[in-house]
């Protein structure tokens, strides 16, 4: 059977671009300009004279500093994540009995508390421990948060291992934590990199917990540099827009070397 | 720590296999505990803490102060709680009401083969990576109505100052609140449309239909289930809106776009009425909870217990 293009959903695609593409050329554009050519030019036109300064001029203003921060959250958050969800993960697939399916409803329950409904007993909680001000204040409940979601992942991906290989595993006498090792963990390799993608976006990306949690210059990540430097120097558009694509760039490199994984990381995520 | 709680899990080890007569290996539940535990410390407790602290009057410093119902009854009488939980309602379904389907058709498309798809597609998904302050300050930052481009294209805007009404100011969250979720809820659609048999659409052509029956008749009903989880994700994600109106529009103009997830802030961490945010954080809880339970039932995630365990 041959294949006719379709017009109208080539027409449709178009105009996504369109909404995509524009505010990423307004945006890009704008970190070359200086902040006078942006303001008597205006930020559609190409810009007469291109500049590295407000780049430059990010670092003087910190972002160095929260750069650091976000990878020591966002390095911190993977690797709890990692820690605690494999092994739930595979004592919800494998295990038997009422209470682990229990279990598996609390972290299903999980999913729809919103972060914004619990910040104020969490402000208290983070207070009380002293942690408030503290990175290991914004880890916590960022990993917490993740859990939920790269549980549903990664038992997904669990459920795909055939008993039959259990059933070897089980007649070479292997132990739990050796069926776990040998064959549970290689075989859910698709499901535990969607989990550290979700997860290093959540953290990567997290602002409500900075936000509350935070209050230093020495704790400050990227996403509330960009959120004080708006509410600070609102009119220095360019040294805005080259601070919110120095905070993405790590994250586009990666999109474009690794787009197939990492899409299909956030397609089995489906989450917020 | 972890690993200690391990060492528990090999004690029911083997157990009689029916099948083939070979032990079972199973984990013990202690393998659930790390998880389990710092999950209830730093997500179940403050759920627990949100319902007490509702119930008193707190302003971050001291501690909390028993206080009955004033809160509630506060909340009751206050006309801005009432007004945001109605714009939480509106914002909440204008967001379904477009996103639906501009995803469903952007999903479908791309689940397609159409040419240059792989190019576009790219392009498409840019929007998953930017953290949604760094859209809220792009977005902002475009529709400034001095600096912005409504200033240079006033044949489009008028006098530009989009944000200046509750009309227009909606028009902008639930735009921007589009830009940013559309591509995530689009992915959804693309797996969800590659599932579908392309049998289907086989014995569709040969009856003669277009690509507009096709779509209407086979794709549509097909979508069914991606579609129940895609809403209720825009659902719960819409009622907690809370970072995209924090930064476009700060719950104004006066307090025309102050929905409940922004005045639950305001209150707590700006007023420092602790209690009073409290109290509207778990009417946020408990209408988020009920639309989970509807995920898991609509869904049917538990009961996919195992489709792997019949040992």
């Amino acid at each position: 059977m041959r294949r006719r293009p379709n017009y109208l959903a080539g027409l449709g695609s178009l105009v996504w671009l369109a909404l995509v593409g524009f505010p990423l050329y307004v945006l890009l554009i704008s970190t070359f300009r200086t902040r006078s050519s942006y303001s008597s030019e205006g930020p559609l036109s190409f810009p007469e004279h291109l500049t590295l300064q407000n780049y430059i001029d990010d670092f003087s203003n910190g972002f160095g500093q929260d750069f650091l921060n976000t990878v020591i959250v966002t390095v911190s958050v993977v690797a709890i994540v990692l820690l605690v969800v494999p092994p739930l993960a595979y004592a919800i697939v494998r295990a038997q009995g009422r209470t682990i399916s229990t279990v598996f409803r609390i972290f299903l329950l999980g999913l729809a508390i919103p972060a914004q409904a619990v910040i104020v007993p969490m402000f208290y909680v983070i207070s009380k421990a002293g942690f408030y001000d503290h990175l290991l204040g914004v880890i916590l409940p960022t990993a917490a948060f993740c859990l939920p979601v790269c549980t549903l992942v990664l038992t997904g991906a669990m459920r795909d291992i055939t008993s039959e290989m259990y059933e070897a595993m089980a007649m070479d006498g292997a132990s739990p934590w050796r069926v776990f090792w040998q064959l549970v963990l290689p075989l859910s390799k698709g499901g535990l990199s969607s989990v550290v993608v979700f997860a290093a976006l959540q953290a990567w990306n997290g602002f409500l917990f900075p936000l509350i949690l935070t209050q230093s210059e020495s704790t400050k990540v990227i996403t509330l540099g960009l959120y004080n430097f708006q509410t600070e120097h609102g009119v220095d558009v360019p040294g805005l827009t080259s601070a919110v694509v120095l905070s993405m760039l790590p994250i586009f490199i990666v999109y474009l070397f690794a787009r197939r994984a990492l899409v299909q990381g956030l397609m089995g995520v489906g989450g917020k | 720590m972890t690993a200690l709680s391990f060492v528990s899990g090999s004690g029911r080890r083997l157990r009689a296999g029916r099948r083939a007569g070979v032990g079972v290996t199973r984990p013990g539940l202690a393998w659930a505990v790390p998880a389990t535990v710092f999950f209830l410390l730093f997500a179940l407790v403050p759920l627990v803490l949100v319902a007490v602290l509702s119930f008193t009057s707190w302003d971050g410093v001291d501690s909390p102060r028993f206080n009955g119902l004033a809160n509630w009854t506060k909340l009751l009488h206050d006309p801005v709680m009432t007004q945001s939980v109605w714009l939480t309602l509106v914002l909440t379904l204008a967001g379904v009401l477009v996103q639906t389907p501009v995803s469903i058709l952007l999903g479908v498309w791309a689940a397609g083969h159409q040419r240059n798809r792989a190019v576009l597609s790219a392009i498409f998904f840019v929007p998953l990576l930017l953290s949604a302050t760094a859209i809220s300050v792009v977005w902002r930052a475009i529709l400034d109505p001095n600096f912005g481009v409504p200033s240079q294209l006033p044949w489009l805007f008028g006098d530009g100052n989009l944000m200046g009404s509750q009309s227009g100011a909606i028009a902008v969250l639930t735009f921007v609140g589009m830009w940013q979720w559309t591509p995530m809820h689009a992915l959804l659609y693309q797996g969800g449309a590659r599932a579908i048999p392309q049998v289907l659409y086989q014995a569709a052509a040969i009856d003669g239909a277009g690509k507009v029956r096709q779509f209407i008749h086979i794709t549509l009903p097909q979508l069914r289930n991606t579609m129940i989880t895609s809403v209720i994700l825009m659902l719960v994600g819409g009622l907690t809106t809370f970072d995209t109106v924090l930064i476009l529009t700060q719950g104004g103009p006066g307090t025309d776009t102050t929905n409940s997830a922004y005045y639950m802030y305001q209150q707590a961490f700006k007023s420092f009425d602790f209690g009073s945010g409290s109290a509207i954080a778990l009417v946020l809880v408990v209408v988020a909870t009920l639309i989970s339970l509807a995920v898991v039932r609509l869904s049917g995630y538990d009961k996919m217990r195992s489709t792997s365990e019949g040992l």
